[in-house]
């Protein structure tokens, strides 16, 4: 049995359960797995630098935000009303007419070639690193001014309401 | 790791697609069933990284670099909206005392 269904299994599981889960807490728990699983995934397809960027950055730094804005919030169970069937057939519908139009066109594609490795250390940090500051500089240094506005956004954005008071 | 990853030489380009279709789905199915802004943040980030993961089966099959390079900036930038949303979840919830989304149909300019 190849680790790849083994892990695909975890992942799905573990998605639905995150859109499952009442508790907003359960849910996070859930993400950070599935996202595990994702890491797995890249290991699995020997990009060792998503792999590692992946578990620091996704499991380590930006559930640790849901987190603390979850704690930040105030969460009481019965605050989320359950929508009403209706509206959950139809999003389970609109969620489940994109899969089926994917589903038919790999259907109608035939058996594909396997995913085969061409060249070993494609996805090491010292190959990318030379794809990434040689042919992607400018988006690399584009993607700094990026984070940096979003910093500035986020410290503007969560310390807004003090400033009327204050004034 | 070359042992480990000569095991995985038998999977079709198809499954991965396939497998990144249902994750994807999952999220779409998860931002129109919930009312908790913040577990809808959370589909957000699976259909994001469905769409990462896919890119580098594409990039392995290809022996292409650059879909790797796109998943690094993907990465960065879901970090940037995470940051900001969340930012502005909070601010929703300190001014409504609630993230349901329904709330925020005052919104109307």
């Amino acid at each position: 049995m190849n680790p790849f269904y083994v892990v695909a299994f975890l992942s799905i599981f573990f998605a639905i359960l995150v859109i499952s889960a009442k508790n907003p807490v359960h849910s996070i728990l859930y993400l950070i797995l599935t996202f595990f699983t994702f890491t797995i995934h890249y290991i699995l397809l020997n990009a060792q630098f998503l792999a590692v960027v992946n578990f620091i950055v996704y499991m380590g730094a930006i559930l640790v935000l849901f987190l603390y804005t979850l704690m930040l919030i105030n969460l009481n169970e019965d605050s989320e009303p359950a929508k009403s069937n209706f509206v959950k057939i139809a999003a389970v519908i609109g969620g489940g007419c994109f899969l089926v139009t994917i589903v038919a066109s790999i259907k109608a594609l035939g058996q594909s070639n396997p995913v085969l490795m061409k060249n070993p250390d494609l996805g090491l940090v010292k190959n990318l690193g030379k794809v990434l500051f040689n042919e992607y500089l400018l988006p690399f240094e584009i993607a700094s001014i990026l984070l940096l506005s979003a910093m500035v956004g986020a410290v503007l954005l969560a310390t807004k309401d003090k400033d009327p008071k204050a004034a | 790791m070359e042992s480990l990853t000569n095991t995985m030489l038998g999977v079709p380009l198809n499954h991965y697609i396939l497998l990144s279709a249902i994750i994807f789905s999952i999220g779409v199915m998860g931002v129109l069933l919930r009312r908790n802004a913040i577990v809808i943040f959370m589909s957000i980030e699976l259909m994001l990284n469905s769409v990462n993961l896919l890119l580098t089966a594409f990039s392995v099959y290809r022996g292409d670099a650059a879909g790797q390079v796109f998943v690094f900036f993907i990465m960065a930038l879901a970090a940037a909206e995470v940051a900001v949303g969340l930012a502005i979840i909070v601010m929703v919830y300190r001014n409504t005392n609630s993230v349901d989304i329904n709330v925020l149909n005052r919104l109307k300019w």
